[in-house]
């Protein structure tokens, strides 16, 4: 059912204009002066129960989904704390998807691992503001007082008559009470909570996928719809010189070839241009474009050779870079140190290549238009819809289908405007534009590439006395109007560098520049991934010159359990969240640590070509450790038996979906610790498929993984990302099992081709 | 013209018989479930069943399939409880579910072969389907429930 359906056949919601926005409440002295969390982000949050809940007169609870489902749960985990608060029934929960309207249903770009950090404490409002209008609307029925009613699992109970009447029989009334205002609503207490917290809500989806039911971006489907797919230029900043589409127009099937314009860079959300082909099926769609005949124009990064590169990279982590954080005296605790340490670390592009690469369907015509995709951000695609058809937003509709895997990929709307673009050639017809994996991966927004320099030394009595890091790598500001496209944004230095605790007396960190020549964007993970080899990988590194066990050697780098505002080390991002309620916790670090330290055994004692690795990260605000234990043949052939994962990300909403996502966090991590690289050479991604850009297979992937949640039912604490954290450490803890096994130190992911002995 | 059997019906088709299974299934009969991920069948996200056996359908041309019985993951069984799909929820299998029919019919196929593969066979059988959310420990934990469950199959 859509929501537009669900919109006419139910009483209570969806509001559909004259939105209330309830502001929730906020921390004593938190004046105006920075936003934080859901409230910075473009459109913020939204609780008013009349946008996410509908309750039907036979009882049926609809809640809205605000964020696009990708694989993390967030269907099934919204309408949990809704239902929760709302007392309602699981059996009865229905969840439809919202389009693209930020207006209406704030902010909906699913990035950063934030849904329910953000949404948490607003959907709680939204559950338990529609449960106060049931109760209204019961005791308004009996003509009793509000404080004799009680909502419990999908009715109102008025305890001194035993009286009762069901969410459906009070639906019309209950739309009719006055919406609540955050301040006077009785939100449970934790004690309370059915669903939330606990492991046996099941997702909501998982009988349409198990069976083909479920409805992706690729799956839509209307009447005379089109299909289409795109040559695009091989070279970001490339364009079309000249192309011959007489043998394409000759496959049978093929009724269409348009050349697309190709926008000068850097690009942003905007389409690479190319020429399109299209058909009466996907088949004849591929047939037409293998038979173009095409010369692309390559522009400025024609010659971009990412080996070249990675020499430019190594050159200038090299030299000294833009000032990021300088305490102490590095240059002299260093001449001073007893014993110094450096190391350099490379860290390759990678490619998202979600199952499901980028498709759309979008029909264009009669001054509107209505597109579905498997868009992580269906906003942003609506706008720029409106802005390069000329349409107002009003005009476009983005519908969100399940995605098939996102990872950040799906949260750039460039496909979603190639289909528009084509279906406004093609007179208005329906147009299914896929993206193959060939395009997917060639033509990718990919994570970044950096090389790390990392210098520390160590006094007499094996201490930390100088720490000093150098990050190079092209920004995400890069693909938009940064002002400064060469040098990191704080964000990206946020991530793992800038936020690092070390109790280390000269520290100092550098970003030299870097210049981008392709597109960088997100990626799952994003410069956490680099940041956390090199500085896990080097802790090891210290470690073994200082003699020490490596987790006892990490534990004191991190220092005493404290907290501290992430600004006073550098960092004033601290993924967009007040410092004052997620401050930087070594106490979180470490307990992390010592959890999947005893957990594993660290320490134990392992035959000869085994070994165990240790690394932590703190990630969106969430903190995870993990220990690999590694076995490498003589031939280098390498077996992860198991994976142990501690993770403190606060309060876990939904701690099934939580595992899961720990779980595919590891073999994530394993993936582009293994297998993963992007090369170019004059340009052009060298790798097209998943026989040159590999993945990790089930035969890569570690036969156990260990998950323990560290203090996941304190809802006194805010809760932290899920999707990215369980990812950083997984690479260093890798290379650090490696040399406990092997006694070889790998600097440079991937890792797999290196192991031979 | 090809004849051939999906799920048990009858389907004719005139157009190119180099057309791949994948796009007759899902762009012609409107058989969504069997997915596109790769073209090249490294990835095993649009497995189905010829006679029974998994066969990626991405790379095979409806010539090839002419005559034959195809079973998508909506034919795999009567009221979508085959063993494995029961497994699969179980075990909350799936993350964002995209390569699961995949999964289902390639470990279908082991299973009618082999019903109680080891844990090598299971990785043997199963490491031409990518997963790129990394659901493979419980894809493993599924089949071995199933195989351990006698006389479900």
């Amino acid at each position: 059912m859509s929501l537009n359906e669900s919109r006419r056949a139910f009483v209570l919601g969806f509001a559909a204009g004259g939105l209330v926005l309830a502001l929730g409440p906020r921390l004593a002295g938190a004046q105006e002066a920075r936003k934080y969390g859901g409230d910075a982000i473009p459109n913020g949050t939204r609780d008013d129960p009349r946008v996410f809940i509908a309750i039907a007169e036979d009882g049926t609870v609809t809640i809205v989904c605000n964020r696009s489902e990708m694989g993390q749960g967030v269907r099934t985990s919204v309408a949990m704390v809704i239902a929760d608060e709302l007392e309602a029934a699981w059996s009865r929960v229905k969840v439809v998807q919202a389009p693209g309207d930020e207006a209406r249903f704030g902010s909906q770009n699913t990035i950063a691992s934030r849904s329910l950090r953000h949404g948490f404490a607003p959907l709680r409002r939204a559950g338990a503001a529609a449960r106060a209008m049931l109760e209204a609307a019961a005791a308004a029925t009996w003509g009793v007082p509000l404080n004799e009613v009680t909502a419990q699992n999908h009715e109102v109970l008025h305890a001194g008559s035993a009286r009762r009447l069901g969410y459906g029989a009070l639906a019309k009334r209950a739309a009719e009470q006055p919406v609540p205002s955050a301040a006077g609503l009785k939100l449970k207490h934790p004690a309370q909570f059915r669903y939330i917290g606990q492991a046996h809500t099941k997702p909501i989806d998982d009988a349409d996928i198990v069976c083909g039911r479920a409805h992706y971006g690729i799956d839509t489907r209307l009447d005379e719809m089109l299909y289409a797919v795109i040559a695009r230029p091989p070279v970001y900043g490339g364009k079309l010189a000249w192309f011959d589409a007489s043998e394409a127009r000759k496959v049978p099937g093929v009724l269409e070839v348009i050349a697309l314009y190709s926008p000068p860079v850097p690009l942003g959300n905007q389409p690479l241009g190319g020429v399109a082909v299209v058909a009466a099926n996907t088949w004849a769609a591929l047939k037409g474009r293998e038979k173009l005949r095409i010369q692309w124009d390559d522009g400025v990064n024609a010659s971009y050779d990412s080996a070249a590169y990675r020499a430019e990279l190594e050159t200038a982590a090299r030299n000294p870079g833009v000032l990021v954080r300088d305490v102490g005296d590095v240059n002299e605790a260093l001449a001073g140190a007893a014993k110094r340490v450096s190391a350099e670390y490379y860290i390759p592009h990678l490619s998202h290549a979600p199952m499901e690469p980028p498709c759309a369907v979008a029909r264009v015509g009669g001054g509107s238009c209505e597109a579905w995709a498997c868009s992580q951000d269906p906003q942003s695609a609506r706008n720029l819809l409106a802005k390069l058809l000329g349409l107002p937003v009003e005009r476009v509709t983005v519908n969100v289908t399940l995605l098939g895997g996102g990872f950040g990929r799906k949260s750039r709307p460039d496909f979603v405007v190639e289909a528009a673009l084509v279906s406004r050639a093609m007179a208005g017809k329906p147009v299914k534009l896929t993206w193959t994996r060939e395009d997917d991966i060639v033509n990718d927004y990919f994570h970044t590439v950096s090389v790390e320099h990392l210098q520390a030394g160590l006094d007499e009595s094996h201490q930390a006395v100088a720490w000093l890091h150098r990050t190079v790598a092209p920004t995400i500001g890069s693909l938009g109007a940064a002002k400064d496209p060469q040098h990191e944004l704080a964000f990206e230095l946020g991530m793992g560098v800038t936020d690092l605790p070390f109790a280390i007396p000269s520290i100092r960190i550098e970003n030299p520049a870097a210049a981008a020549h392709t597109r960088i964007s997100w990626m799952r993970g994003v410069t956490n991934i680099p940041h956390a080899f090199a500085i896990q990988s080097f802790v090891a590194e210290l470690a073994l010159a200082a003699g020490r066990d490596h987790k006892d050697f990490l534990l004191d780098l991190l220092g005493a359990p404290r907290t501290i505002d992430s600004a006073e080390l550098g960092d004033k991002t601290n993924s967009g969240e007040d410092p004052r309620i997620y401050p930087v916790d070594t106490g979180r670090w470490r307990r992390v640590i010592e959890t999947v330290a005893k957990e594993a055994g660290w320490g134990r004692k392992l035959p000869k070509g085994q070994g165990l690795g240790i690394a932590a990260h703190r990630c969106e605000l969430s903190y995870a450790a993990i220990v690999v234990e590694a076995h490498v043949a003589a031939d280098g052939g390498l077996v992860i038996p198991r994976v142990d994962i501690a993770v403190d990300c606060g309060p876990q909403v939904n701690p099934e979906r939580v595992r899961a996502q720990m779980e595919g966090g590891v073999v994530w991590g394993i993936s582009l610790a293994l297998l993963g690289e992007i090369t170019f050479k004059k340009g052009r991604a060298q790798q097209t498929n998943f026989h040159e850009y590999r993945v990790a297979r089930i035969t890569d992937a570690p036969r156990e993984i260990h998950v323990y949640p560290v203090a996941a039912d304190d809802f006194t604490r805010p809760p932290g990302g899920v999707g990215e954290v369980g990812v950083p450490p997984v690479a260093p803890a890798l290379a650090n099992a490696i040399f406990a096994a092997t006694g070889k130190r790998l600097r440079a992911l991937p890792l797999g081709d290196q192991l031979g002995r | 013209m090809i004849l051939l059997y999906v799920n048990g019906t009858e389907q004719r088709f005139e157009g190119d018989p180099e057309m791949p299974l994948l796009w007759f299934v899902r762009d012609v009969l409107g058989l969504t479930g069997t997915k596109f991920g790769c073209g090249m069948g490294l990835c095993g996200a649009c497995t189905v069943h010829i006679e029974g056996n998994a066969v990626r359908s991405c790379v095979t041309p409806l010539a090839a399939a002419a005559g034959r019985k195809i079973t998508t993951i909506e034919g795999l069984s009567q009221a979508n409880e085959h063993p494995l799909q029961n497994a699969w929820r179980d075990l909350n299998v799936a993350q964002c579910g995209y390569c699961q029919p995949g999964q289902i019919m390639q470990a279908a196929s082991l299973l009618r072969d082999k019903p109680h593969p080891s844990d090598a066979e299971i990785d043997a059988a199963m490491s031409g389907n990518i997963c790129r959310c990394g659901t493979y420990t419980r894809i493993h934990a599924a089949i071995k429930k199933v195989a351990g469950e006698e006389g479900v199959l």
